[in-house]
């Protein structure tokens, strides 16, 4: 938070979460058959969502902090704030909790327990909007053991055996991960009182690193461990391949709008808004996240190489791209840090874009290995465009998104005086490429296996490749990716935010 | 107003009691309307005593029965911890009685009426008295009817309510011993007065580890707690909602008061006796979790579960032992665990009720397709399990959270590991019954899922009240907790 904004009691932050609070729990109790009221009631939260986080940024960046709090406990409480930073994640969030709700609601055409998927899915974004409203760690912590517990039925969804044995794993890794967050947070809000986050770090925790650094240290451990799980640090990170079993929209949800961006936020948070950069570096600490988010880039992108599955190649690639967050969080430097949090915005889009495509692929023509795909940009070319436009970005090739957030992230390491950064980056640049390119090369140069059923099969020449409703959703977060790139200069574009939300972090 | 109604909190349901007793048990309809009656009553009269004890100077309301002071006479006082145990009776009280009216096989038949409501007379007596005969006598009273309960089960039930009786007179017996050593000590049989003439010495220390291993016995405290996993789920759906929420914790009850009267005379001992508690309370909280976890009856996994959840209430001892602000917070965090448990247990055990009587057994393997057939039920069962586990958003988390800032605050980690260790496992036997009701879909090798019976539909909708109830509450919580911490005491130090 920036420390001289102006500070509103208000209601909004607590009407934003309203928002997909009250369509979840009414579509629990809607009928399957209530197809039409259960859309409705989906995209009127996703749009009021939407609509609402417009009508703040404009007066948060003017420095308005919007603030609701609630007493809970003795001592502590629940705190929601929109500053900067929370404002930017839960933009995020709901811009692509609208176009996963139209992508989902196509998906899902027919299929059994709707209205038990669409219910967990808006407490889904309830609790990521929490969690990105979140103003101190007590609440941080509610939302985000919330989100753990609401996204397993949604990974669970299928309900055959290796969905179940996929959320049980999620479960396990996340909620013990989720005991080390409670630890730390209890042992630091007993010693130093109810942690407001504070851009630059909280007075109050910096005092304690000076006086009892041995435990500022521990806590600071025990938190990053507890966080490592979400954002998919290694060795923390197996999960994640695991529940890509999960539909396409969860696994857009997972990889994009909330779970692992709830880790590498709440680890941007701790770092930046509860201990302070350089209390962190200070304590060690920072050194330590950051060769762990070093060895994480190298290790998902080599892991990604080996994996014909598709869903399975983009999961080791989310891993790897993660941690291009975690890395930048922990370089002392502004470019380093504005890199960061651009990259959170620019990984979602461009993940969701190709989350939305492999789904695609899997839905329309049935094909889940990167194998089958030869050929295949001549039957759906919108999709395969989509696809490279997104997979060009993540490599990091300008103009696109993915090249605005990595450069910063490659001059940052210099900025910090850590060279070896620039040689992490680069090696993982290249493995991108080689993880990539042979995807987008099966799809537009390989010829088509002979008998490939879609082949075999007469498709209609006059309508579209692929349903509207799934098709659309990867095409916009295909143009936002190529938006984001060349828009980084306007006012309002992630970049420039992330500007100013990373200049608070060094007072 | 409040003061007036505190003994007839006890006098009431008793005399009710005794009514629906003399109606002939073929007129089960009338049975069940003079209960029902007695606990909407009930429901106002602790809804206006909760409200005095709130707002009443020194949170307390206090009546000398008849006029007549101690040490004659018999006083009533309600504090925040009864008001806690109230609330919590309350609900649990009328969930039971609703499923029962809705459907008389989930008590056992006619005779769970009488015995229910004389049972519910004599919990409330335990929260409310200050007199320790009274309180052994009370907690008999609770012993009587809570074993005949249990015995109204079908098949077997009579041997484990035998077992059940055994265990809990032979607890009464040695707190009796202890009752004896006190008063042969100080001379008085009220509590606070008897606190303050009390001597550290052998018969003081023989008091508080007779009471401790007394009331451990009746709570199924580790290592005595071999009985209740075999009693708790041989008795009628309703009735093990009663004695996992409520039962148990009239023992605990009568143990926190007892040592936070006299513990803090004890000096050295005591901090022992308290560390000796612990240690029995994370074993149990290990060992019910990993038994939980081995069970394939979804009544026995809900019984071992309430071992662990027995286990955490021992925990408060060690963790209140430093005073000052671990006081307050193991305090408030064990009060806010017994509503918590109970709201849950209970909505665990109702919710097992629910699916018994639609696929006729609780084993899980029966249960398969519960998920898509009962989802309502299924999802009590969640929320419970949500609640118990000790996670947001539930009163659970509240609880834990306390009595976790106890642990901290005083330094006492090996309290703390036991806590978070007993989340997960509590996750972990949850996430095994969900698993099994939700059956995978493409298992070509399994039977195909068993149609369910019908039931009330009231019946099946009280346990999903009773789990989003551990939801609302807390949001209320703080006010609770702080009720509660501004009169915790002041722990050994």
């Amino acid at each position: 938070m920036n420390p001289d904004a102006q500070v509103h009691e208000s209601v909004l932050p607590v009407v934003m979460l309203l928002t997909s609070l009250v369509p979840g729990l009414v579509i629990f109790f809607l009928r399957e058959d209530q197809v039409r009221l259960r859309t409705t009631l989906n995209m009127a939260g996703a749009v009021a969502k939407v609509a609402l986080v417009a009508v703040l940024v404009p007066l948060v960046v003017a420095g308005q902090v919007q603030r609701a709090a609630f007493p809970w406990l003795p001592g502590v409480e629940l705190v929601l704030t929109a500053d900067t930073f929370s404002l930017f994640f839960a933009a995020l969030s709901s811009l692509l909790w609208l176009v996963t709700t139209v992508y989902a609601i196509g998906y899902l055409e027919g299929a059994p327990h709707r209205s038990r998927f669409f219910g967990f899915f808006s407490l889904c974004v309830t609790a990521t909007v929490g969690i990105a409203l979140a103003g101190n760690l007590l609440t941080f912590l509610f939302f985000y053991e919330m989100l753990t517990l609401v996204t397993y039925p949604l990974v669970a969804h299928r309900g055959t055996r290796a969905a179940l044995d996929g959320a049980r794993t999620y479960l396990a890794y996340t909620l013990g991960g989720g005991v080390l967050v409670l630890l730390g947070v209890v042992w630091l809000t007993v010693l130093v009182g109810p942690v407001e986050f504070t851009a630059g770090g909280a007075a109050a925790v910096a005092e304690l690193a000076a006086e009892r650094p041995g435990t500022a240290t521990a806590i600071g451990l025990v938190l990053l461990a507890g966080l490592g799980v979400k954002a998919a640090i290694f060795p923390l990170h197996r999960w994640l391949p695991v529940a890509m079993v999960a539909p396409a929209p969860v696994s857009a949800l997972l990889h994009a709008v909330a779970v692992v961006k709830a880790g590498v936020y709440g680890i941007v948070r701790v770092v930046h808004d509860v201990f302070g950069l350089r209390v962190f570096a200070d304590l060690g600490l920072l050194h330590v996240l950051a060769v762990a988010a070093g060895v994480t880039i190298v290790y998902g992108s080599l892991r990604a190489l080996t994996q014909d599955d598709l869903k399975k190649r983009l999961a080791y690639s989310t891993v790897s791209q993660l941690s291009y967050v975690t890395l930048g969080a922990a370089l002392l430097s502004p470019v380093a840090t504005a890199g960061a949090l651009t990259h959170i915005f620019h990984q979602g889009i461009m993940k969701i874009t190709l989350f939305f495509c492999a789904g695609l692929f899997a839905e329309v023509l049935g094909l889940s290995k990167v194998s089958q795909l030869a050929g295949v940009a001549r039957r759906m070319p919108l999709t395969a465009i989509a696809f490279t436009v997104a997979a060009f970005g993540m490599i990091g090739l300008p103009p696109l998104a993915g090249f605005v957030s990595k450069w910063p992230l490659a001059l940052g390491g210099l900025d910090a005086g850590e060279p070896w950064v620039l040689a992490v980056l680069l090696t993982s640049t290249l493995l991108n490429a080689a993880y990539f390119l042979p995807v987008i090369h099966t799809l537009w140069v390989r010829p088509p296996e002979e008998g490939a059923r879609w082949v075999t099969e007469p498709h209609r020449v006059r309508s579209i490749e692929a349903p509207a409703s799934l098709l659309v959703p990867a095409l916009i977060t295909a143009a936002l990716t190529l938006a984001c790139g060349v828009f980084a200069g306007w006012d309002y574009s992630p970049w420039q935010i992330a500007r100013i939300i990373a200049e608070g972090s060094y007072p | 107003m409040s003061a007036l109604l505190l003994p007839a909190l006890v006098l009431g349901p008793l005399a009710a009691g005794a009514v629906a007793a003399v109606v002939p048990r073929e007129r089960g309809r009338v049975r069940a309307a003079v209960g029902l009656t007695t606990a909407a009553l009930t429901a106002l009269a602790c809804a206006v005593v909760v409200g005095g004890v709130a707002t009443a100077p020194g949170h307390e309301v206090r009546v000398a029965l008849a006029g007549w002071e101690p040490p004659l006479g018999i006083v009533l006082r309600a504090d925040a911890a009864s008001a806690a145990l109230l609330v919590l009776t309350t609900l649990v009280g009328v969930a039971v009685s609703v499923t029962v009216a809705v459907r008389d096989d989930a008590g056992g038949g006619p005779a769970f009426w009488p015995l229910w409501l004389g049972l519910w007379a004599a919990l409330h007596g335990v929260y409310v008295t200050q007199d320790l005969f009274n309180a052994y006598v009370l907690l008999e009273l609770v012993t009587v009817g809570a074993v005949s309960l249990v015995a109204l089960g079908k098949g077997r039930s009579a041997g484990p309510a035998l077992r059940y009786l055994f265990v809990a007179v032979v607890g009464s017996l040695l707190f009796l011993l202890a009752i004896a050593l006190v008063y042969a000590e100080a001379g008085t049989l009220d509590m606070s007065a008897a606190a303050g003439r009390v001597a550290p010495g052998p018969l003081l220390t023989a008091a508080l580890a007779l009471t401790l291993v007394g009331m451990g016995a009746k709570m199924a405290l580790f290592p005595l707690h071999s009985w209740l996993p075999v009693a708790h789920p041989a008795a009628p759906a309703a009735v093990s909602a009663v004695l996992s929420a409520l039962v148990v914790k009239a023992a605990l009850v009568v143990l926190w008061r007892f040592w936070v009267a006299l513990a803090p005379a004890a000096g050295g001992a005591a901090h022992v006796l308290a560390v000796a508690s612990g240690v029995a309370g994370s074993a149990a909280v290990l060992w019910g979790g990993l038994m939980a976890l081995r069970q394939r009856r979804l009544k026995r996994i809900v019984a071992y579960s309430t071992v662990t959840q027995v286990g955490y209430l021992a925990l408060v001892l060690p963790l209140m032992a430093p005073g000052g602000e671990a006081a307050r917070a193991a305090w408030s965090g064990g009060l806010l665990l017994v509503v918590a448990h109970g709201l849950a247990k209970a909505a665990m055990f109702l919710a097992a009720g629910v699916l018994t009587a639609a696929y006729g057994s609780d084993h899980l393997e029966d249960l398969r397709g519960a998920m898509r057939h009962r989802p309502w039920v299924v999802a009590a069962l969640g929320v419970a399990g949500v609640s118990l586990a000790g996670l947001p958003p539930t009163l659970g988390f509240a609880a834990k959270w306390q009595l976790l800032a106890a642990g901290v605050e005083s330094g006492q980690w090996w309290w703390v590991a036991a806590l978070l260790a007993g989340g997960l496992l509590t996750v972990g036997y949850t996430a095994v019954v969900l698993r099994a009701v939700s059956a995978p879909a493409d298992a070509g090798e399994q039977a195909p899922e068993p149609p369910p019976a019908a039931v009330p539909t009231v019946q099946a909708a009280v346990p999903l009240a009773l789990a989003v109830a551990a939801v609302v509450l807390s949001v209320l919580a703080g006010g609770l907790a702080g009720l509660v911490a501004d009169t915790a005491p002041r722990g050994l130090a």
